[in-house]
């Protein structure tokens, strides 16, 4: 590993890393969280031998009891079934979301420090779509982009990029003038070569930290715009058409609209957990003491 | 004078954002898969219909000619008419925004004090059971859909206690009392996710400050240390507060579009929500672009405000 200068991916200082995460209460709680809903998510069709859309009249509105956990809804599907479907719908999106507007807005940010005659245009873009609320702009570009996971990530996405560049800009604009950059610029280092060797590793730390909570997000919009009727079209069972469509239901049958809300609630406090500890760990600057 | 300077000064900053978020509202409308005035007519519409609302929209034109248009539209005032209800935008807007003002001002109203006091509260118990409680709170409340505990709280409030009506609302024109109960409910649950953001915000910074020399200084000179924190860290703990006041609007807002959904209340969210499932494209457009300038001014105010709390800050 001599390729690896940033001070930070530095073999010795991961490892460390790793050893204070894994000693951080709550990032340690977020990880089993996580992981356990992942796994959920990717073995489903193992969990539950019910299909999520199959409909059965016989056994509509059954509470939760020892064959159905979570009862069953008015078409007669089993609502823990769906709602393990629907981890893998959420996650997936929140995966994307994060992802992508990882991807994007990094490069926005990390463009806007280097080259810093693209800097007032980029970030004026930016400060563009951070004028609408994120969640309302998801709305507009998910509504006029079709009702499709592909579009709803993208829509998401979009939302939270300004953001993420934000971050990542700011990181890379103190890393830039740090003496050891300078000497790389100096040696004949090209604009690409400082980005990807210094510039990019030592943004690492914020950027993972803001992907986990765009993560978060991602998950809570995803459920608000399946809410609203404009996320992925029913009868696909994403966490948010399930209890939109229990809602009304909900006070006879509260069983169909309460699970898949505590499906979001675990998931999202998961990440925001596990953000928590990488920022504490990773991102020394904003530490909140606990 | 110099007030005066430095506001020209952040106008003049705005000026290119506004620019940006007009041109980005322009393309939404380009995004429609395919031939937009054939999406916006419909799948049943004939071919004349189609025509029809490709002249209405001007989508017969270039696009630069369009976006020109666009945005000398703009310019009188004119954010576009609903392909609808034959209504402007503006109109439709200023009809709806009495309820998603009312709505996020509450929430916000609730959310700013509820916020810093359990914040403050939290950095000045640190590590007590107090902080604890309070950073759990917070947690959920930011990690909880708000319609869906909207629901339930319904599910509680008005179906089983009927203490709160379950859903409307009921303009100020009518009274405070009759506005503010039907308003209570809806406001509380938007809070909710402000609330724990916010204080989780106030606590980190009341911390930093509390480990400033000023306040070791305040505390040595025998200053109460309930003083201590009202006359000497408050005012500090205010700043980051200050700066995230636009983002909590900005949340409180979007938080508005799903909590108009559950209370059924014909505010600003659900016009966006019914302009899109009826898929009038100009309506949605016109809104959003609309709300985006709401919160550059908003934005600007809250610049204002942050150089007034904290006299070190310079736009130059």
């Amino acid at each position: 590993m001599t390729e690896a200068p940033a001070e930070f991916l530095a073999p010795r200082r991961r490892f460390q890393v790793l050893r204070r995460l894994a000693r951080h209460r709550s990032f340690r709680i977020g990880f089993v969280i996580v992981v356990l809903l992942t796994l959920a998510a990717i073995f489903a069709p193992l969990i539950t031998s019910f299909d999520p859309t199959a409909m059965r009249a016989r056994i509509r509105f059954r509470p939760p009891q020892e064959a159905y956990w979570f009862g069953t809804d008015n078409f007669g599907r089993d609502v823990f079934t769906r709602c393990l479907y629907g981890a893998r719908l959420s996650l997936t999106i929140g995966l994307g979301v994060a992802l992508l507007s990882g991807v994007v807005g990094t490069a926005a940010g990390i463009v806007s420090a280097q080259f810093r005659r693209l800097d007032a245009m980029i970030m004026r873009l930016m400060d563009g779509l951070m004028a609408f609320p994120a969640i309302i702009l998801a709305i507009g570009l998910a509504a006029a982009m079709g009702p499709n996971i592909g579009s709803l990530i993208v829509a998401l996405s979009v939302a939270y990029i300004p953001r993420t560049a934000r971050i990542v800009r700011a990181s890379a604009l103190v890393v830039r003038e740090l003496e050891f950059v300078d000497a790389a610029r100096v040696s004949g280092a090209s604009s690409l070569r400082i980005i990807w060797k210094h510039l990019l590793p030592n943004c690492m730390g914020p950027l993972l930290v803001q992907l986990t909570f765009v993560f978060a997000y991602a998950i809570l919009a995803e459920a608000a715009l399946s809410f609203l009727g404009i996320g992925p079209p029913p009868p696909a069972p994403s966490w948010g058409n399930i209890i939109a469509e229990g809602r009304d239901q909900a006070v006879d049958a509260w069983w169909i609209m309460f699970f898949p809300g505590l499906a979001i609630s675990l998931a999202t406090l998961g990440m925001n957990l596990l953000g928590d500890g990488l920022r504490d760990v990773l991102d020394p600057r904003l530490k909140v003491e606990t | 004078m110099r007030m005066l300077r430095r506001l020209l000064l952040r106008l003049g900053q705005a000026i290119p954002v506004i620019l940006v978020v007009a041109v980005l509202a322009f393309f939404l409308m380009h995004l429609l898969p395919g031939d937009p005035a054939a999406v916006i007519a419909g799948p049943e519409a004939g071919a004349e219909a189609v025509e029809r609302i490709r002249r209405q929209l001007g989508l017969d034109r270039s696009i630069p000619e369009q976006l020109l248009v666009w945005l000398w539209h703009l310019a009188q005032g004119d954010f576009g008419t609903s392909i609808i209800h034959n209504q402007s935008v503006l109109q439709a807007l200023a009809d709806r925004m009495p309820v998603t003002a009312s709505l996020t001002l509450v929430a916000f109203a609730m959310t700013i004090p509820i916020g810093i006091v359990l914040g403050v509260a939290a950095a000045k118990f640190r590590n007590t059971w107090v902080d604890s409680a309070v950073m759990l709170m917070a947690l959920i409340g930011v990690s909880v859909p708000g319609f869906w505990i909207a629901i339930l709280s319904v599910i509680l409030f008005s179906v089983t206690l009927g203490w709160l009506p379950a859903s409307g609302y009921v303009p100020l024109s009518e009274g405070v009392w009759p506005w503010l109960r039907a308003l209570i409910q809806p406001a509380a649950m938007l809070a909710l996710f402000q609330i724990g953001f916010l204080a989780r915000m106030a606590r980190s910074a009341t911390l930093d400050v509390l480990d400033q020399d000023y306040i070791r200084t305040a505390r040595a000179k025998g200053v109460s240390e309930w003083r201590t924190i009202a006359k000497h860290a408050f005012r500090n703990t205010l700043i980051p507060v200050v700066t995230t006041t636009g983002i909590i609007l900005s949340l409180l807002m979007g938080g508005s579009v799903v909590i108009e959904q559950v209370f059924a209340m014909p505010g600003v969210g659900r016009l966006i929500v019914q302009a899109i499932l009826t898929r009038d494209y100009p309506m949605v457009q016109g809104t959003l672009l609309a709300l985006a300038f709401l919160f550059v001014a908003i934005n600007l105010m809250v610049d204002i405000v942050y150089t007034w709390v904290d006299p070190r800050v310079r736009y130059d």
